[in-house]
Protein backbone atom coordinates (compact mmCIF):
# COMPACT_ATOMS: atom_id res chain seq x y z
CA UNK A 1 0.00 0.00 0.00
CA UNK A 2 1.20 3.63 -0.84
CA UNK A 3 2.54 5.72 2.05
CA UNK A 4 -0.66 8.17 1.50
CA UNK A 5 -3.53 5.06 1.85
CA UNK A 6 -1.40 4.67 4.87
CA UNK A 7 -1.83 7.97 6.58
CA UNK A 8 -5.55 8.38 5.14
CA UNK A 9 -6.52 4.89 6.92
CA UNK A 10 -4.63 5.55 10.39
CA UNK A 11 -6.38 8.90 10.41
CA UNK A 12 -9.70 7.75 9.39
CA UNK A 13 -9.32 4.91 12.74
CA UNK A 14 -7.90 7.63 14.55
CA UNK A 15 -11.28 9.52 13.96
CA UNK A 16 -13.42 6.51 14.25
CA UNK A 17 -12.18 5.46 17.48
CA UNK A 18 -11.90 9.22 18.83
CA UNK A 19 -15.67 9.59 17.37
CA UNK A 20 -17.03 6.32 19.35
CA UNK A 21 -15.25 7.46 22.73
CA UNK A 22 -16.36 11.12 22.70
CA UNK A 23 -20.11 10.55 22.04
CA UNK A 24 -19.71 9.38 25.88
CA UNK A 25 -17.24 12.50 27.10
CA UNK A 26 -19.45 15.05 25.75
CA UNK A 27 -22.84 13.06 27.12
CA UNK A 28 -21.56 13.42 30.58
CA UNK A 29 -20.58 16.64 30.24
CA UNK A 30 -16.64 15.63 30.61
CA UNK A 31 -15.06 17.57 27.47
CA UNK A 32 -12.59 19.29 29.79
CA UNK A 33 -11.37 16.04 31.67
CA UNK A 34 -10.50 14.53 28.20
CA UNK A 35 -8.49 17.72 27.55
CA UNK A 36 -6.52 17.68 30.78
CA UNK A 37 -6.21 13.71 29.59
CA UNK A 38 -4.81 14.28 26.81
CA UNK A 39 -2.01 16.18 28.43
CA UNK A 40 -1.64 13.94 31.35
CA UNK A 41 -0.70 10.93 29.31
CA UNK A 42 1.93 12.53 28.59
CA UNK A 43 3.84 11.58 32.05
CA UNK A 44 2.62 7.62 31.35
CA UNK A 45 4.36 7.63 28.23
CA UNK A 46 7.66 9.05 29.64
CA UNK A 47 6.80 6.43 32.41
CA UNK A 48 6.35 3.63 30.50
CA UNK A 49 9.60 4.53 28.25
CA UNK A 50 11.71 4.39 31.60
CA UNK A 51 10.58 1.42 33.12
CA UNK A 52 10.43 -0.83 30.01
CA UNK A 53 13.29 1.64 27.69
CA UNK A 54 11.18 1.11 24.31
CA UNK A 55 8.40 2.70 22.45
CA UNK A 56 6.34 0.20 22.24
CA UNK A 57 2.39 0.03 22.27
CA UNK A 58 1.24 -2.03 25.26
CA UNK A 59 3.76 -0.27 27.63
CA UNK A 60 2.73 3.16 26.30
CA UNK A 61 -1.20 1.89 26.61
CA UNK A 62 -0.25 0.66 29.93
CA UNK A 63 1.45 3.98 30.93
CA UNK A 64 -1.51 5.85 29.67
CA UNK A 65 -3.92 3.69 31.48
CA UNK A 66 -2.08 4.53 34.68
CA UNK A 67 -1.87 8.15 33.82
CA UNK A 68 -5.65 8.82 33.26
CA UNK A 69 -6.51 6.84 36.46
CA UNK A 70 -4.69 9.25 38.39
CA UNK A 71 -6.14 12.21 36.60
CA UNK A 72 -9.25 11.17 37.53
CA UNK A 73 -8.84 9.84 40.43
CA UNK A 74 -7.24 13.36 41.95
CA UNK A 75 -9.47 15.47 40.03
CA UNK A 76 -12.18 13.42 41.69
CA UNK A 77 -10.28 13.91 45.33
CA UNK A 78 -10.26 17.59 44.72
CA UNK A 79 -13.58 18.02 43.46
CA UNK A 80 -14.88 16.33 46.10
CA UNK A 81 -13.22 18.11 49.14
CA UNK A 82 -14.73 21.07 47.59
CA UNK A 83 -12.39 22.84 44.94
CA UNK A 84 -14.28 24.28 42.02
CA UNK A 85 -14.40 21.41 39.33
CA UNK A 86 -13.07 23.35 36.84
CA UNK A 87 -9.50 24.61 39.06
CA UNK A 88 -9.63 21.20 39.79
CA UNK A 89 -8.82 19.87 36.73
CA UNK A 90 -6.56 22.85 35.51
CA UNK A 91 -5.11 22.15 38.94
CA UNK A 92 -4.46 18.29 38.60
CA UNK A 93 -3.70 19.04 34.24
CA UNK A 94 -0.90 21.29 34.78
CA UNK A 95 0.66 19.50 37.40
CA UNK A 96 0.69 16.15 36.03
CA UNK A 97 1.85 17.69 32.62
CA UNK A 98 4.75 19.31 33.84
CA UNK A 99 5.90 16.37 35.41
CA UNK A 100 5.93 14.69 32.16
CA UNK A 101 7.64 17.37 30.44
CA UNK A 102 10.09 17.52 33.02
CA UNK A 103 10.89 13.92 32.48
CA UNK A 104 10.99 14.13 28.94
CA UNK A 105 13.60 16.56 28.89
CA UNK A 106 15.40 14.91 31.81
CA UNK A 107 15.32 10.78 30.23
CA UNK A 108 13.93 11.03 26.77
CA UNK A 109 15.79 13.76 25.22
CA UNK A 110 17.66 11.27 23.31
CA UNK A 111 14.89 8.86 21.59
CA UNK A 112 11.83 9.63 18.82
CA UNK A 113 9.91 11.25 22.19
CA UNK A 114 10.07 14.97 21.68
CA UNK A 115 7.71 17.45 23.27
CA UNK A 116 6.47 18.96 20.18
CA UNK A 117 5.85 15.46 18.77
CA UNK A 118 3.49 14.18 21.18
CA UNK A 119 1.82 17.97 21.53
CA UNK A 120 1.85 18.26 17.89
CA UNK A 121 1.76 14.52 16.23
CA UNK A 122 3.38 13.96 12.97
CA UNK A 123 0.85 11.57 10.86
CA UNK A 124 3.43 12.33 7.93
CA UNK A 125 6.07 9.91 9.68
CA UNK A 126 4.16 7.19 10.22
CA UNK A 127 4.19 5.02 7.76
CA UNK A 128 8.57 4.74 8.03
CA UNK A 129 7.64 3.23 11.17
CA UNK A 130 6.28 -0.40 10.59
CA UNK A 131 5.80 -3.75 12.14
CA UNK A 132 8.15 -6.63 10.97
CA UNK A 133 6.75 -10.08 11.04
CA UNK A 134 8.71 -13.07 9.40
CA UNK A 135 10.79 -10.77 7.08
CA UNK A 136 7.08 -9.46 5.96
CA UNK A 137 5.78 -5.71 6.48
CA UNK A 138 3.11 -5.41 8.01
CA UNK A 139 2.33 -1.66 8.02
CA UNK A 140 3.00 1.25 10.34
CA UNK A 141 3.04 0.54 13.90
CA UNK A 142 0.86 3.52 14.34
CA UNK A 143 -2.32 1.79 12.32
CA UNK A 144 -1.84 -1.33 13.63
CA UNK A 145 -2.21 0.49 17.69
CA UNK A 146 -5.29 2.82 16.89
CA UNK A 147 -6.53 -0.85 14.65
CA UNK A 148 -6.23 -2.47 18.25
CA UNK A 149 -7.55 0.39 20.72
CA UNK A 150 -10.61 0.86 18.00
CA UNK A 151 -11.45 -2.78 18.10
CA UNK A 152 -11.02 -2.61 21.82
CA UNK A 153 -13.33 0.62 22.23
CA UNK A 154 -16.16 -1.36 20.33
CA UNK A 155 -16.22 -4.46 22.24
CA UNK A 156 -16.37 -2.32 25.27
CA UNK A 157 -19.52 -0.56 23.95
CA UNK A 158 -20.66 -2.66 22.34
CA UNK A 159 -20.42 -4.99 25.77
CA UNK A 160 -21.10 -2.37 27.83
CA UNK A 161 -24.07 -0.18 25.93
CA UNK A 162 -27.45 0.10 28.39
CA UNK A 163 -24.89 0.22 31.69
CA UNK A 164 -22.73 3.21 29.67
CA UNK A 165 -26.22 4.51 29.04
CA UNK A 166 -27.70 4.88 31.75
CA UNK A 167 -24.77 6.08 34.11
CA UNK A 168 -24.47 8.80 31.90
CA UNK A 169 -28.25 9.79 31.68
CA UNK A 170 -28.78 8.87 35.33
CA UNK A 171 -26.13 7.83 37.81
CA UNK A 172 -28.13 7.92 40.73
CA UNK A 173 -30.71 5.58 39.45
CA UNK A 174 -28.15 3.96 37.89
CA UNK A 175 -26.27 3.88 41.37
CA UNK A 176 -29.93 3.29 43.01
CA UNK A 177 -30.07 -0.48 40.68
CA UNK A 178 -26.85 -1.22 42.13
CA UNK A 179 -24.22 -0.57 38.97
CA UNK A 180 -20.77 -0.29 40.33
CA UNK A 181 -21.31 3.64 38.56
CA UNK A 182 -17.59 4.68 40.26
CA UNK A 183 -15.95 1.74 38.64
CA UNK A 184 -17.56 2.38 35.65
CA UNK A 185 -16.49 5.82 35.56
CA UNK A 186 -12.80 4.64 36.16
CA UNK A 187 -13.23 1.87 33.03
CA UNK A 188 -14.61 4.66 31.15
CA UNK A 189 -12.20 7.13 31.58
CA UNK A 190 -9.29 4.17 30.60
CA UNK A 191 -10.86 3.69 27.10
CA UNK A 192 -10.39 7.53 26.94
CA UNK A 193 -6.66 6.79 28.37
CA UNK A 194 -5.65 4.40 25.72
CA UNK A 195 -7.94 6.05 22.70
CA UNK A 196 -5.71 9.09 23.39
CA UNK A 197 -2.27 7.88 23.80
CA UNK A 198 -2.78 5.67 20.17
CA UNK A 199 -3.81 8.73 18.62
CA UNK A 200 -0.89 11.08 19.45
CA UNK A 201 1.39 9.85 16.48
CA UNK A 202 -1.18 10.80 13.92
CA UNK A 203 -3.00 14.51 15.57
CA UNK A 204 -0.79 15.20 19.07
CA UNK A 205 -2.26 15.67 22.46
CA UNK A 206 -3.45 19.03 21.81
CA UNK A 207 -5.54 18.25 18.34
CA UNK A 208 -6.74 15.20 19.71
CA UNK A 209 -8.98 16.72 21.78
CA UNK A 210 -10.88 18.26 18.84
CA UNK A 211 -11.31 14.75 17.31
CA UNK A 212 -13.05 13.50 20.85
CA UNK A 213 -15.11 15.99 21.23
CA UNK A 214 -16.34 17.62 17.82
CA UNK A 215 -17.42 14.91 15.63
CA UNK A 216 -19.91 13.92 19.10
CA UNK A 217 -20.94 17.41 19.53
CA UNK A 218 -21.95 17.34 15.31
CA UNK A 219 -23.15 13.99 15.92
CA UNK A 220 -25.44 15.24 18.62
CA UNK A 221 -27.26 17.78 16.10
CA UNK A 222 -27.84 15.15 13.86
CA UNK A 223 -29.78 12.96 15.71
CA UNK A 224 -32.23 11.78 19.11
CA UNK A 225 -30.95 8.61 19.01
CA UNK A 226 -28.29 7.19 21.35
CA UNK A 227 -27.25 4.61 18.58
CA UNK A 228 -27.13 6.86 15.85
CA UNK A 229 -25.08 9.72 17.59
CA UNK A 230 -22.21 7.28 18.30
CA UNK A 231 -21.97 5.67 14.50
CA UNK A 232 -22.70 9.00 13.01
CA UNK A 233 -19.78 10.84 15.71
CA UNK A 234 -17.74 8.07 14.54
CA UNK A 235 -18.50 8.20 10.50
CA UNK A 236 -18.01 12.14 11.03
CA UNK A 237 -14.83 11.59 12.79
CA UNK A 238 -13.25 9.51 9.91
CA UNK A 239 -14.59 11.41 7.48
CA UNK A 240 -12.68 15.00 8.58
CA UNK A 241 -9.42 12.73 9.03
CA UNK A 242 -9.99 12.06 5.12
CA UNK A 243 -10.92 15.00 4.25
CA UNK A 244 -8.61 16.43 6.73
CA UNK A 245 -5.68 14.69 4.60
CA UNK A 246 -7.19 16.30 1.28
CA UNK A 247 -7.44 19.97 2.27
CA UNK A 248 -3.42 19.21 3.90
CA UNK A 249 -2.02 17.91 0.24
CA UNK A 250 -4.03 20.75 -1.43
CA UNK A 251 -3.20 23.86 0.47
CA UNK A 252 0.55 22.27 1.60
CA UNK A 253 -0.28 23.01 5.51
CA UNK A 254 -0.36 20.55 8.45
CA UNK A 255 -1.92 17.56 8.16
CA UNK A 256 -3.46 16.86 11.96
CA UNK A 257 -4.34 20.90 11.85
CA UNK A 258 -6.28 20.65 8.98
CA UNK A 259 -8.15 17.03 10.43
CA UNK A 260 -9.20 19.01 13.45
CA UNK A 261 -10.63 22.36 11.17
CA UNK A 262 -12.18 19.90 9.21
CA UNK A 263 -13.90 18.46 12.30
CA UNK A 264 -15.08 22.11 13.06
CA UNK A 265 -16.00 22.94 9.85
CA UNK A 266 -18.40 19.69 9.48
CA UNK A 267 -20.23 20.90 12.66
CA UNK A 268 -20.45 24.39 11.51
CA UNK A 269 -22.59 22.62 8.60
CA UNK A 270 -24.22 20.78 10.96
CA UNK A 271 -25.49 23.75 13.05
CA UNK A 272 -26.04 25.42 10.26
CA UNK A 273 -28.41 22.55 8.25
CA UNK A 274 -29.07 19.76 10.83
CA UNK A 275 -32.72 18.81 9.78
CA UNK A 276 -33.65 19.42 13.31
CA UNK A 277 -31.69 21.23 15.47
CA UNK A 278 -29.70 23.58 13.18
CA UNK A 279 -30.18 27.56 13.31
CA UNK A 280 -31.46 27.74 9.77
CA UNK A 281 -34.20 24.98 10.49
CA UNK A 282 -34.80 26.16 13.79
CA UNK A 283 -35.41 29.66 12.02
CA UNK A 284 -37.74 28.65 9.49
CA UNK A 285 -39.90 26.58 12.06
CA UNK A 286 -40.67 29.45 14.17
CA UNK A 287 -41.38 31.29 11.01
CA UNK A 288 -44.18 28.85 10.51
CA UNK A 289 -45.34 28.78 13.18
CA UNK A 290 -46.01 32.41 13.65
CA UNK A 291 -47.31 32.79 10.28
CA UNK A 292 -49.59 29.86 11.21
CA UNK A 293 -50.91 31.26 14.12
CA UNK B 1 -47.83 -5.14 60.66
CA UNK B 2 -44.20 -5.64 59.03
CA UNK B 3 -41.75 -2.91 58.58
CA UNK B 4 -41.15 -1.93 54.99
CA UNK B 5 -38.54 0.56 56.09
CA UNK B 6 -36.50 1.24 59.50
CA UNK B 7 -34.05 3.80 59.48
CA UNK B 8 -31.81 4.44 62.89
CA UNK B 9 -30.87 7.70 64.14
CA UNK B 10 -29.57 8.46 60.40
CA UNK B 11 -27.30 11.66 59.98
CA UNK B 12 -26.25 13.10 57.13
CA UNK B 13 -23.94 16.23 56.45
CA UNK B 14 -23.16 17.74 53.27
CA UNK B 15 -19.27 19.87 53.86
CA UNK B 16 -19.68 19.65 57.71
CA UNK B 17 -22.86 21.60 58.11
CA UNK B 18 -25.88 18.58 59.20
CA UNK B 19 -28.86 18.45 56.91
CA UNK B 20 -30.10 15.70 58.59
CA UNK B 21 -29.84 14.78 62.38
CA UNK B 22 -30.68 12.06 64.31
CA UNK B 23 -33.49 10.83 62.46
CA UNK B 24 -35.50 7.45 63.77
CA UNK B 25 -38.71 6.21 62.20
CA UNK B 26 -39.67 2.86 60.95
CA UNK B 27 -42.75 2.48 58.49
CA UNK B 28 -45.31 -0.40 57.94
CA UNK B 29 -45.36 -2.07 54.75
CA UNK B 30 -48.25 -1.09 52.30
CA UNK B 31 -48.81 1.97 53.35
CA UNK B 32 -48.84 5.62 51.07
CA UNK B 33 -46.44 7.74 53.22
CA UNK B 34 -46.29 11.99 52.56
CA UNK B 35 -43.12 12.80 53.49
CA UNK B 36 -43.81 16.74 54.05
CA UNK B 37 -41.14 19.77 55.27
CA UNK B 38 -40.19 22.96 54.12
CA UNK B 39 -38.12 23.53 50.91
CA UNK B 40 -34.52 22.46 52.55
CA UNK B 41 -35.98 20.36 55.12
CA UNK B 42 -33.77 17.57 54.24
CA UNK B 43 -36.57 15.63 52.12
CA UNK B 44 -34.49 14.53 49.38
CA UNK B 45 -31.19 13.77 51.68
CA UNK B 46 -33.24 11.59 53.32
CA UNK B 47 -34.18 9.36 50.13
CA UNK B 48 -30.73 9.88 48.97
CA UNK B 49 -29.26 8.80 51.92
CA UNK B 50 -31.92 5.85 52.38
CA UNK B 51 -30.31 4.84 48.77
CA UNK B 52 -26.91 5.19 49.66
CA UNK B 53 -26.67 8.04 47.14
CA UNK B 54 -25.34 10.80 49.55
CA UNK B 55 -22.91 9.28 52.71
CA UNK B 56 -24.15 9.12 55.89
CA UNK B 57 -22.12 10.56 59.01
CA UNK B 58 -24.19 7.98 61.06
CA UNK B 59 -26.71 5.75 61.36
CA UNK B 60 -28.41 2.16 59.87
CA UNK B 61 -31.44 1.87 57.55
CA UNK B 62 -32.81 -1.40 56.98
CA UNK B 63 -35.67 -2.57 54.04
CA UNK B 64 -37.89 -5.34 55.25
CA UNK B 65 -34.79 -6.66 57.67
CA UNK B 66 -32.18 -6.78 55.60
CA UNK B 67 -29.27 -4.10 54.13
CA UNK B 68 -30.29 -1.85 51.20
CA UNK B 69 -27.23 -3.38 49.39
CA UNK B 70 -29.34 -6.84 49.55
CA UNK B 71 -32.44 -5.48 48.48
CA UNK B 72 -31.54 -2.88 45.70
CA UNK B 73 -34.43 -5.23 43.08
CA UNK B 74 -37.11 -4.38 45.79
CA UNK B 75 -36.04 -0.73 45.61
CA UNK B 76 -37.53 2.05 43.34
CA UNK B 77 -36.66 5.10 42.82
CA UNK B 78 -37.82 8.24 41.13
CA UNK B 79 -35.38 11.22 41.52
CA UNK B 80 -36.38 14.76 40.97
CA UNK B 81 -37.04 15.94 37.71
CA UNK B 82 -34.07 18.37 37.56
CA UNK B 83 -31.40 15.56 37.88
CA UNK B 84 -31.11 14.49 34.72
CA UNK B 85 -30.35 15.53 31.54
CA UNK B 86 -33.45 15.57 29.52
CA UNK B 87 -31.61 16.91 26.56
CA UNK B 88 -29.89 13.36 26.58
CA UNK B 89 -30.67 11.14 22.94
CA UNK B 90 -32.49 9.29 23.90
CA UNK B 91 -36.95 8.34 23.63
CA UNK B 92 -39.35 7.65 26.36
CA UNK B 93 -39.67 3.89 26.10
CA UNK B 94 -35.70 4.17 26.44
CA UNK B 95 -36.24 6.07 29.18
CA UNK B 96 -38.73 3.18 30.57
CA UNK B 97 -36.52 0.41 29.72
CA UNK B 98 -34.26 1.62 31.99
CA UNK B 99 -35.98 0.54 34.78
CA UNK B 100 -35.67 -3.28 33.57
CA UNK B 101 -31.53 -2.85 33.82
CA UNK B 102 -31.40 -4.44 37.37
CA UNK B 103 -33.75 -7.37 36.05
CA UNK B 104 -31.95 -8.06 32.74
CA UNK B 105 -28.36 -8.04 34.34
CA UNK B 106 -25.25 -7.67 32.77
CA UNK B 107 -24.24 -7.45 29.29
CA UNK B 108 -27.68 -8.63 28.09
CA UNK B 109 -29.46 -6.42 25.96
CA UNK B 110 -33.33 -6.17 27.20
CA UNK B 111 -35.31 -8.66 25.34
CA UNK B 112 -39.06 -8.18 23.62
CA UNK B 113 -41.03 -9.02 27.12
CA UNK B 114 -38.70 -6.22 28.62
CA UNK B 115 -39.69 -4.03 26.12
CA UNK B 116 -43.85 -4.76 26.18
CA UNK B 117 -43.37 -4.97 29.85
CA UNK B 118 -42.45 -1.00 29.57
CA UNK B 119 -44.99 -0.14 26.42
CA UNK B 120 -47.49 -1.71 29.14
CA UNK B 121 -45.72 0.61 31.93
CA UNK B 122 -46.24 3.91 30.00
CA UNK B 123 -49.84 2.99 28.98
CA UNK B 124 -50.38 2.89 32.62
CA UNK B 125 -49.66 6.31 32.89
CA UNK B 126 -51.20 7.42 29.65
CA UNK B 127 -48.13 7.67 27.85
CA UNK B 128 -48.06 4.68 24.96
CA UNK B 129 -48.58 7.62 22.13
CA UNK B 130 -45.04 9.12 23.17
CA UNK B 131 -43.13 5.80 23.73
CA UNK B 132 -40.87 7.41 20.66
CA UNK B 133 -40.94 10.65 21.24
CA UNK B 134 -37.03 12.21 22.14
CA UNK B 135 -37.48 13.00 26.17
CA UNK B 136 -36.65 16.65 25.14
CA UNK B 137 -39.75 17.46 23.35
CA UNK B 138 -42.18 16.18 26.03
CA UNK B 139 -43.52 18.84 28.65
CA UNK B 140 -42.55 18.84 32.11
CA UNK B 141 -45.47 16.22 33.21
CA UNK B 142 -45.38 14.32 30.46
CA UNK B 143 -41.76 13.21 31.72
CA UNK B 144 -42.89 12.95 35.21
CA UNK B 145 -44.82 10.56 34.05
CA UNK B 146 -42.02 8.97 32.09
CA UNK B 147 -39.75 9.01 35.07
CA UNK B 148 -43.36 6.89 37.00
CA UNK B 149 -43.14 4.60 34.00
CA UNK B 150 -39.91 3.44 34.82
CA UNK B 151 -40.39 3.32 38.28
CA UNK B 152 -43.37 0.91 37.96
CA UNK B 153 -40.64 -1.23 35.08
CA UNK B 154 -39.00 -1.58 37.97
CA UNK B 155 -41.55 -3.72 39.55
CA UNK B 156 -40.19 -3.08 43.02
CA UNK B 157 -42.07 -3.57 46.41
CA UNK B 158 -40.92 -0.08 48.32
CA UNK B 159 -40.60 3.00 45.81
CA UNK B 160 -39.35 6.26 46.76
CA UNK B 161 -40.18 9.29 44.43
CA UNK B 162 -39.31 12.80 44.95
CA UNK B 163 -42.14 15.23 44.30
CA UNK B 164 -44.20 13.58 41.52
CA UNK B 165 -46.22 15.91 41.54
CA UNK B 166 -44.25 18.65 40.72
CA UNK B 167 -45.26 20.57 37.68
CA UNK B 168 -48.08 18.22 36.63
CA UNK B 169 -51.43 19.63 36.18
CA UNK B 170 -54.44 18.65 38.71
CA UNK B 171 -55.51 15.83 36.16
CA UNK B 172 -52.08 14.01 35.86
CA UNK B 173 -51.89 14.46 39.61
CA UNK B 174 -55.38 12.46 39.70
CA UNK B 175 -53.86 9.77 37.89
CA UNK B 176 -50.75 9.45 39.37
CA UNK B 177 -52.18 8.89 43.04
CA UNK B 178 -54.78 6.93 41.26
CA UNK B 179 -51.89 4.58 40.10
CA UNK B 180 -49.90 4.67 43.80
CA UNK B 181 -53.32 3.59 45.54
CA UNK B 182 -52.76 0.91 43.10
CA UNK B 183 -49.80 -0.14 44.13
CA UNK B 184 -50.65 -0.24 47.73
CA UNK B 185 -53.70 -2.53 47.28
CA UNK B 186 -50.77 -4.66 45.83
CA UNK B 187 -49.02 -4.56 49.08
CA UNK B 188 -46.32 -2.12 48.28
CA UNK B 189 -45.13 0.70 50.06
CA UNK B 190 -44.69 4.35 48.73
CA UNK B 191 -43.11 6.82 50.30
CA UNK B 192 -43.64 10.46 48.28
CA UNK B 193 -42.17 13.49 48.61
CA UNK B 194 -45.08 16.02 48.80
CA UNK B 195 -45.74 19.99 49.27
CA UNK B 196 -49.07 20.57 49.52
CA UNK B 197 -50.96 20.60 52.83
CA UNK B 198 -54.04 20.98 50.88
CA UNK B 199 -54.18 17.40 49.91
CA UNK B 200 -51.73 15.39 51.94
CA UNK B 201 -54.52 14.55 54.26
CA UNK B 202 -56.67 13.14 51.72
CA UNK B 203 -53.85 11.39 49.78
CA UNK B 204 -51.69 9.74 52.50
CA UNK B 205 -52.06 7.02 55.09
CA UNK B 206 -48.96 7.96 56.71
CA UNK B 207 -46.77 10.60 57.12
CA UNK B 208 -43.16 12.12 57.88
CA UNK B 209 -42.91 15.25 59.15
CA UNK B 210 -39.34 16.37 58.63
CA UNK B 211 -37.28 19.95 59.46
CA UNK B 212 -33.86 18.89 59.62
CA UNK B 213 -34.78 16.87 62.80
CA UNK B 214 -37.79 14.20 62.48
CA UNK B 215 -40.44 15.85 63.91
CA UNK B 216 -43.24 13.26 63.98
CA UNK B 217 -43.92 9.93 62.14
CA UNK B 218 -47.22 7.99 62.13
CA UNK B 219 -50.91 7.73 60.90
CA UNK B 220 -52.11 11.10 59.17
CA UNK B 221 -55.00 10.82 61.94
CA UNK B 222 -52.15 11.30 64.06
CA UNK B 223 -49.33 13.33 62.75
CA UNK B 224 -51.77 15.61 60.93
CA UNK B 225 -52.45 18.12 63.34
CA UNK B 226 -51.64 21.75 63.61
CA UNK B 227 -49.83 21.72 66.71
CA UNK B 228 -46.90 18.92 64.92
CA UNK B 229 -47.45 21.22 61.07
CA UNK B 230 -46.50 24.55 63.46
CA UNK B 231 -43.63 23.13 64.66
CA UNK B 232 -42.60 21.47 61.31
CA UNK B 233 -43.11 24.90 59.49
CA UNK B 234 -42.59 27.26 62.38
CA UNK B 235 -39.16 26.53 63.31
CA UNK B 236 -38.15 27.24 59.91
CA UNK B 237 -40.23 30.69 59.95
CA UNK B 238 -38.63 31.99 63.54
CA UNK B 239 -35.54 30.45 61.77
CA UNK B 240 -35.86 33.15 58.90
CA UNK B 241 -36.92 36.32 60.95
CA UNK B 242 -34.44 35.85 63.50
CA UNK B 243 -31.75 36.14 60.73
N1 LIG C 1 -25.06 18.40 47.09
C1 LIG C 1 -25.22 19.25 48.12
N2 LIG C 1 -24.14 19.90 48.64
C2 LIG C 1 -24.28 20.74 49.68
N3 LIG C 1 -25.44 21.02 50.28
C3 LIG C 1 -26.54 20.41 49.83
C4 LIG C 1 -26.49 19.50 48.71
N4 LIG C 1 -27.74 19.05 48.48
C5 LIG C 1 -28.53 19.65 49.38
N5 LIG C 1 -27.83 20.46 50.20
C6 LIG C 1 -28.37 21.24 51.33
O1 LIG C 1 -28.99 20.35 52.21
C7 LIG C 1 -30.20 20.87 52.69
C8 LIG C 1 -31.33 19.92 52.43
O2 LIG C 1 -31.51 19.80 51.03
P1 LIG C 1 -32.61 18.86 50.38
O3 LIG C 1 -32.43 18.94 48.92
O4 LIG C 1 -32.57 17.55 51.02
O5 LIG C 1 -33.95 19.62 50.80
P2 LIG C 1 -35.44 19.33 50.37
O6 LIG C 1 -36.19 19.15 51.63
O7 LIG C 1 -35.51 18.24 49.38
O8 LIG C 1 -35.84 20.71 49.71
P3 LIG C 1 -36.80 21.03 48.46
O9 LIG C 1 -38.18 21.07 49.02
O10 LIG C 1 -36.37 22.41 48.06
O11 LIG C 1 -36.58 20.01 47.41
C9 LIG C 1 -30.39 22.23 52.04
O12 LIG C 1 -30.01 23.22 52.99
C10 LIG C 1 -29.44 22.21 50.88
O13 LIG C 1 -28.91 23.49 50.68
MG1 LIG D 1 -35.96 18.08 47.35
Amino acid sequence: MSYDMWIILTGALVGAACGIIGTFLVLRKMAMIADAISHTVLLGIVGAFLVSQTLEGPFMLIGAVITGLLTTFFIQVLDSSGVQTDAAIGVVFTALFSVGVILVSLFARNVHLDVDHVLMGDITFIPFHTIEWNGMTLGPKAFWLIAVVLVIDIVFITVMYKELKITSFDPAMAFALGLPVTALHYLFMSMVSITTVASFDSVGAILVVAMLIVPPSTAYLLTDRLLFMILYSAAIGAASAVIGYYIAQWLNVSIAGSMASTTGILFLLAFLFAPQHGIIAKRLARRLSVTES
Amino acid sequence: MKTAVNVEKITVAYKKTPVLQDVTFSIPEGQLVGIIGPNGAGKSTLLKSILQLVPKTAGDVSIKGKTVQQQRKLIGYVPQRGDVDWDFPTNALDVVLMGRYGHIGWFKRPKKKDKEHALSCLDKVGMKAYADRQISQLSGGQQQRVFLARALAQDASIYFMDEPFAGVDAATERAIIALLNELKKQGKTVLVVHHDLQTAEEYFDWLLLLNKHLIASGPVSKTFTTDLLQKTYGGKLAFLSSS
